[in-house]
């Protein structure tokens, strides 16, 4: 019972959280809300089950393939289309949710109004303190960890993470310090979509996907970006794992739970804005104060 | 009285071809049942009006105010249901039951709005994102009351015919969108609304200086915004005869900022502009054989492509061809004239 409920936890708050810290990075860096987001999370899902129920390719050119693949279409969409209305802040909102309307639509006319999933990568089952927990979910979990802490190895230690911090503090200054500012801001569009594929191939097999998937998790990323404070990678990192939490308790405790989980999540984050209203973690700069 | 109007009229009007265009439109509307009586084609004239009351309503919150709220679909929800419910447990007629729709609505955004008034920015439109979801998962886990997913069906049409029911629609939009620009024309010497939404938006702790209470205009924005978007969702609900849950998704917050912004915010006539290209477009193309499928991607690409080059929208961008602003008295004046109409200043 406790350990099923920790296990979906940490599953679906691995998820979250790799999903969770790209959109906050491209926030604090960008001050932009891609919520295009989820949709390079989708379009990751359907080329993993392309390439391996369609083209039965292996595991690892398909994630290779499908990773990359991503990436540049985030890169792209990045050069060609946000970058050139970034001055607009509603131009932005809207230009990205045009983008994630235009891939579910190509999604829709390609692969159909069907419910997808893409073969287990890691299959078999072991047993942990009295339960039976899959293979694929230790991987997911260990996955997203590894790649969380090296994220945040990235940004502490690296020369590029101090241009993408720098940045994301005060852009004017740190293109006066020799940063280039437009480099950084595609780098951190290209790591967010980037995380979003790995989000979508670690979870491909579990979750199901269709074309109109994107809205639900770009719902729950943006509670959890804002619950941890927009722009804390640390803070999305801990609301990722509460609001999983939420979600797990909620649909199996609370009648009519599945109805109820997302009212319940956002309950917490109306809960926690009310009583700090930069979220968890989140940074209030002076000037954008009240 | 009428003379002032037709001075009105001959003098700030004529010479300003947005002003010209905006009417010659409303006129246009009023007639177009002359050009057909197609019932299907009033049908989406007659939501399509809906939407310009609902966008317009978002641009008066979000626009003007900048309180950038993605779940407008809150209000336009609250009033359907509300509206709907009033007429299943009481039985009242829609002419009753829509404005108290409304006023729900309206109590509804004053609620919404006490979290609200404490953030801003991302947190204040990712917060209000919240609401309607929360309002919807509520809907879907009491069957009993709401119908559930199905919502609840069998409700009243406001008139016997299609005819009657665009002209209803067609004049409380007109009123609608008429009041909202008035409280918004931020050069009116009778209301100080417009000004102070303008204030709070370009700096609020500038407009606090001078002493304007701005959270009680908030409050009031937030007000405004959710009786409006109440009325266009009660007559939603009544021209559907259904309401159900899908009015409260984050398609519906989303469509509305899709048109305004499209149309162009902070002018009241772009979601006007956004919902009349936008809304029959998509539409329109539904019955054509081979497209009707990628109307949404069409729609989708026409958004990214016309943003990239109007970033400011659509209508915006079509007044600032027509029109040009004279540097010295700020009043508009048509771009093909030399100097200004009022002051003779020279416009170039």
């Amino acid at each position: 019972m406790i350990q099923s409920i920790a296990i979906l936890t940490l599953v679906n708050g691995s998820v979250y959280a790799l999903l969770a810290a790209g959109m906050s990075l491209i926030f604090g860096v960008g001050r932009m809300i891609n919520l295009a987001h989820t949709a390079f999370f989708v379009l990751a899902g359907y080329g993993m089950y392309y390439f391996m129920r369609g083209l039965s390719w292996g595991a690892v050119p398909t994630i290779t393939v499908t990773v990359i693949g991503v990436t540049i279409a985030g890169l792209l969409a990045y050069r060609l289309l946000i970058n050139r209305v970034r001055q607009h802040q509603q131009a932005v909102l809207l230009i990205t949710v045009a983008l994630a309307m235009a891939i579910q639509e190509i999604l829709l006319a390609i692969f159909g109004e069907f419910y997808r999933s893409s073969p287990v990568l890691v299959p078999g089952v072991r047993e942990i303190l009295g339960t039976r927990v899959e293979n694929q979910y230790l991987v997911i979990i260990g996955v997203a960890v590894a790649i969380l802490v090296i994220l945040s190895l990235l940004l502490a230690k690296t020369k590029l993470g101090t241009a993408i911090r720098a940045t994301a503090n005060d852009a004017e200054i740190a293109s006066l310090m020799g940063i280039s500012v437009p480099r950084t801001l595609m780098i951190t569009m290209g790591i967010a979509t980037g995380l979003a594929a790995v989000a979508a191939v670690l979870v491909g097999s579990i979750w199901i996907i269709y074309p109109m998937i994107w809205m639900q998790p770009l719902a729950m990323v943006l509670v959890i970006v804002v619950l941890g404070g927009l722009g804390s990678i640390k803070g999305s990192f801990i609301g990722a794992y509460v609001i999983a939490l939420v979600e797990v308790l909620a649909v199996r405790f609370v009648p009519s739970g599945a109805y109820m989980a997302m009212p319940l999540m956002l309950l917490v984050l109306v809960v926690v804005l009310v009583v700090r209203p930069g979220g968890l973690f989140g940074i209030v700069l002076e000037e954008e104060r009240l | 009285m009428l003379k002032r109007l037709f001075k009105d009229f001959r003098w700030s009007v004529i010479p300003v071809p947005g002003r010209v265009l905006g009417i010659v439109f409303f006129f246009s509307l009023f007639i177009f049942p002359l050009i057909t009586a197609d019932r299907y084609t009033l049908l989406v004239l007659a939501f399509a009006n809906i939407y310009v009351i609902f966008a317009v309503s978002w641009d008066l919150l979000s626009g003007y105010t900048g309180q950038v709220n993605f779940g407008h679909a809150l209000f336009f929800g609250v009033g359907a249901y509300g509206s709907a419910l009033l007429y299943k447990y009481l039985g009242w007629p829609p002419g009753v039951t829509i404005p108290l729709g409304a006023l729900i609505a309206t109590g509804i955004g004053l609620i919404t709005c006490l979290p609200a008034l404490r953030l801003r920015g991302p947190y204040l439109s990712l917060l209000t994102m919240s609401f309607p979801l929360i309002l919807m998962g509520i809907v879907n886990s009491i069957p009993s009351v709401t119908g559930g997913s199905y919502g609840i069906y069998g409700l009243p049409r406001i008139a016997g015919s299609r005819l009657a029911e665009y002209y209803i629609i067609l004049i409380v939009m007109t009123l609608s969108v008429l009041i909202m620009w008035k409280l918004t024309d931020a050069g009116s010497k009778y209301v100080r609304t417009g000004l102070i939404f303008h204030a709070i938006r370009e700096d609020e702790i500038a407009a606090r200086a001078t002493g304007i209470n701005t959270i009680r205009y908030k409050i009031l924005a937030f007000a405004i915004g959710g009786l409006f978007a109440g009325i266009a969702g009660g007559f939603y609900a009544h021209i559907l005869t259904v309401a159900s849950p899908a009015i409260l998704s984050l398609t519906m917050s989303f469509q509305a900022i899709l048109w305004a912004i499209f149309g162009g915010i902070v002018s009241i006539y772009g979601p006007v502009v956004g919902v009349y290209i936008l809304y029959p477009l998509v539409e329109s193309l539904a019955g054509v054989r081979g497209i009707g499928e990628y109307r949404f991607l069409i729609m989708a690409v026409l958004v990214i492509v016309i943003l990239l080059f109007m970033p400011e929208g659509v209508a915006v961008w079509i007044r600032n061809k027509i029109e040009r602003e004279c540097p010295r008295c700020k009043l508009p004046n048509a771009a093909w004239r030399k100097e200004c109409r009022a002051c003779s200043a020279s416009l170039h």
